[in-house]
């Protein structure tokens, strides 16, 4: 049994905050939540941070682990370098509310101003619709997004250029995407994608798809086949001539 | 004192809480949602295998019935049998629902929703995702009940109902934030709370199973039934001991996956239940065949029930052919002897376990064997509720999921726990919107302000011991010896001197509990919260023993090696949970329901 040493930002709403040191004993197969609860139940009963499942699958543990946007139940304590404390910091795009436990209401107030999934008629009379495996793999992948957030948390338009009201990050685009590209989906959520919610923001630095800890292809498979359609629809030069003959 | 209005207030986001919520709503009421952590993160989101519903896609003879009886046969036959009836029937129509939300399941070759092979289910009967069934499940409540005007209360915790005049007419709670109060007026009230995992040291819950929704029912006057009934699911991750509890899901061996022990020996062929021989493969082939849709085919017996195969694994382990790290081989990298691209196969039904085994264990589950042993999941006990409204006899208090009792009887089979949070969450809600229409609560009385008096001194208590020095013990401390008496007295296999025991113990952890003081202050406390958590789950632990110790019978996932067969008596038995006149925690013996003649007949031809 080894102790390793842990620098865990510390600090509320209101005050500056601080890295605290602590040591804990690392036993095999740990990853970094086992040693914050650890540190919680041997020194620190107040060290606010968020979790649930622990087994990867709701999302909840986000933090900046050594620098790197994490899950915390996912990061196993053999894969960081021995010969240096870990560091262990909130999300740094969202406000602070306590010590690792940061403010992601924003996320859950963009959401709903993305239009709900619309579906054409049933396609049998009993009221159910046929799709083939093949059509709903892509659509799949966007669902298997567990809302971490650690894409909004990377994405430089909000970390450093703060676009919040006019951006509404890569977690967004890939809900988006898996609406518009769901088969059965009637409705149309371009114009808004194009203007209030800033797809065109993205300049494609893929900081996104590097940290998805579900391995969503966000970049490549969701947000560029947005754009795509964001310009095909308004900035195509053959349609562009065909509105101004027709008059609309 | 902050206020908070509403028709309807549902306690828990899960998948029964956000149905309970949707269907509230959609009938007009006004909808308060209190959740203790964010939306969209609760235990539903665990749920892997699927969702059990006849819809007869894959195979055209399932219907109902068969589910019914397959429901009723899981469950040793103490069941509710009005509830064991309407789930049958109208999860279809739930799953069906799903999609007209937006969830997307995998697909047959003919384009319908695709269905899998699960545990106790007679035919493939579970509508699925992969391996994140829960994940799509609550997205989907989700993202549907956002757009519905639904006030959500996210990281809120209710530590007490309020009652007047013999109903509820709200709850108390606290923020994890800031530690503010809020009072949550409402002229019906749903639990919809989950279950209590976290009473066990070796559990697939996290921090928020701490039978809430039991303790504030019991409390205002409900009562709880089946306690005894926990069920250890069969397959948890035993290596590395961080990760020891988390679910390996039974779709596993709905795939093909088979059991081993140490000898390399598939040790469910040995003990087949009398109930199951018939319906049960006679050797590893047809086992096999039947994983891969042969009608023709009956079950490997590594698809018993979970209780069965829970208790089969304890064995090979105690008898010493267990796996290195004390539990068994759950194999499915062998099925490359029969499927050519196996690994992109495996990885393409069970992603999210390559993914967890991958990255927490370091073992590739397409190539080598997972070590796995029995953990805490589910409790089939909860909230005595009426089977058709989900009301409880509180008047304006329901309960619906796990916090409800009677559906699963003595053991739940898999699957039919989304299922049942969709059934009878749409059920409660609809009542609970039909009784708050019926009866609006009054302006708040005196009697509600001293229960709100009272719940916020009771919520401070911990923090202000602090500074009085004394005998204060640590919150965490108290949770954690508890969990350990638990998983060692009142476990899978049970006695009655071990029950005894652990109920003394419990007891005397209940006085200790009472000095519990936690540092720090209000805002985003996690010590204070688990203080907060303790009486709960101190309340939900003692009636799982006194029930346990009650129930001198083996049955489902109650197994007492005292008394190892069933019991006539206790079979027309079912054990109530309330709070007597002194108090104290009291149980009575209820006769169990019987079905009604045409049910009767449909357990009969299943048999």
């Amino acid at each position: 049994m080894a102790s390793r040493t842990f620098r865990i930002w510390r600090g509320d709403q209101d005050g500056d905050g601080q890295f605290a040191e602590y040591v804990t004993d690392i036993t095999e197969g740990m990853v970094v939540l086992d040693a914050v609860h650890q540190i919680q139940a041997e020194s620190a009963g107040d060290l606010a941070v968020r979790w649930n499942c622990k087994a990867g699958k709701c999302g909840s543990c986000s933090a900046e682990v050594n620098g790197n946007p994490r899950l915390m139940c996912m990061t196993r304590m053999s894969d960081l370098p021995e010969d240096r404390p870990v560091t262990i910091e909130p999300m740094r795009t969202f406000p602070l509310l306590k010590d690792l436990v940061t403010d992601v209401s924003w996320n859950f107030e963009v959401k709903k101003r993305i239009r709900k999934f619309k579906p054409r008629a049933p396609d049998a009379e009993d009221g159910t619709w046929r799709m083939d495996q093949r059509d709903v793999d892509r659509v799949q992948e966007f669902r298997k997004c567990i809302e971490c957030f650690l894409c909004q948390d990377v994405c430089h338009v909000l970390r450093d250029s703060h676009k919040h009201d006019e951006f509404v990050g890569p977690r967004f685009f890939v809900h988006a995407a898996a609406l518009e590209m769901h088969p059965l989906d009637t409705e149309d959520r371009l114009e808004e994608l194009k203007e209030a919610q800033g797809v065109g923001y993205c300049n494609i630095t893929k900081c996104c798809t590097k940290v998805c800890p579900e391995h969503i292809t966000i970049t490549d498979n969701a947000i560029i086949p947005l754009k795509e359609r964001v310009v095909d629809r308004f900035y195509d030069p053959v349609r562009n001539l065909f509105r101004i003959i027709g008059g609309s | 004192m902050q206020v908070a209005e509403h028709d309807v207030l549902v306690i828990g986001a899960g998948g029964a809480g956000l149905r309970a919520a949707i269907e509230a709503s959609a009938a007009g009421a006004s909808v308060g949602l209190v959740t203790k952590s964010l939306l969209g993160k609760a235990h539903t989101v665990m749920a892997e295998g699927g969702i059990a519903a006849a819809l007869a896609n894959v195979d055209g003879r399932d219907d109902w019935r068969t589910h019914f009886a397959d429901t009723m046969r899981g469950g040793q036959y103490v069941n509710n049998p009005t509830m064991a009836e309407l789930h049958a029937r109208e999860a279809p129509d739930r799953v069906r629902e799903l999609e007209a939300w937006g969830a997307v399941f995998d697909r047959t070759n003919d384009q319908k929703i695709l269905q899998r092979n699960f545990g106790g289910h007679r035919y493939p009967r579970l509508a699925h995702v992969g391996d994140r069934t829960g994940l799509e499940m609550i997205r989907t409540l989700q993202d549907h009940g956002i757009h519905l005007g639904i006030d959500v209360h996210m990281e809120w915790t209710v530590t007490r109902l309020i009652s007047d005049g013999g109903r509820v007419v709200g709850a108390f709670g606290y923020d994890r934030e800031k530690g503010r109060f809020q009072v949550f007026r409402a002229s019906a009230v749903v639990l919809a709370t989950g279950g209590i995992g976290r009473a066990y040291r070796v559990t697939s819950n996290s921090w928020e199973y701490t039978g809430d929704g039991h303790a504030l029912a019991y409390e205002a006057g409900a009562e709880l039934i089946d306690m005894e009934y926990v069920q250890f699911h069969p397959t948890g991750m035993v290596w590395p001991p961080s990760v020891r509890g988390i679910l390996v899901t039974e779709g596993v061996r709905g795939e093909g996956g088979v059991l081993r022990n140490s000898e390399g020996q598939r040790f469910m062929f040995d003990d087949i239940p009398d109930l199951y021989k018939g319906s049960t493969a006679s050797d590893p082939e047809e086992g096999w065949r039947y994983t891969q849709g042969d009608k023709e085919a009956r079950r490997p017996p590594e698809l018993l029930t979970r209780d069965h195969v829970a208790r089969c694994i304890v064995r090979e382990i105690k008898e010493g052919r267990g796996s290195p790290h004390g539990g068994v081989f759950l194999d499915i990298a062998w099925i490359r002897e029969k499927l050519k691209d196996s690994e992109a196969h495996i990885r393409r039904k069970l992603p999210s376990m390559y993914h967890q085994f991958k990255e927490l264990a370091g073992i590739d589950i397409t190539s080598e064997a997972m070590e796995v042993g029995p953990t805490t999941h589910y409790v089939m006990g909860g909230v005595k509720v009426d089977g058709e409204t989900q009301m409880s006899r509180v008047p304006g208090l329901f309960a619906a999921g796990e916090c409800a009792g009677g559906l699963h009887g003595a053991n739940r089979l898999g699957g039919n726990s989304l299922s049942d949070l969709l059934v009878f969450g749409k059920r409660a809600g609809e009542h609970a919107a039909r009784f708050a229409g019926a009866n609006p609560r009054g302006a708040a009385s005196g009697a509600e302000n001293e229960q709100v008096e009272a719940a916020t001194r009771d919520a401070l208590a911990p923090l202000e011991r602090q500074d009085g020095g004394g005998d204060g013990v640590g919150s965490y401390a108290i949770q954690s010896e508890l969990q350990d008496l638990m998983q060692a007295k009142v476990g899978i296999v049970r006695s009655q001197a071990e029950l005894e025991s652990g109920l003394e113990d419990v007891l005397a952890l209940k006085e200790r509990s009472r000095n519990v003081s936690v540092a720090g202050n209000r805002a985003y406390n996690p010590g204070w919260h688990t203080a907060l958590d303790l009486p709960n789950l101190l309340l939900v632990s003692e009636a799982v023993a006194r029930t346990a110790a009650l129930r001198k019978e083996s049955r489902g996932a109650h197994f007492r090696e005292d008394h190892t067969a069933k019991d006539e008596h206790w079979g027309r038995t079912t054990l109530v949970v309330r709070k007597g006149a002194d108090g104290e925690m009291e149980t009575v013996e209820e006769a169990v329901t019987p079905p009604r003649e045409e049910l009767q007949q449909i357990i009969e031809e299943n048999r």
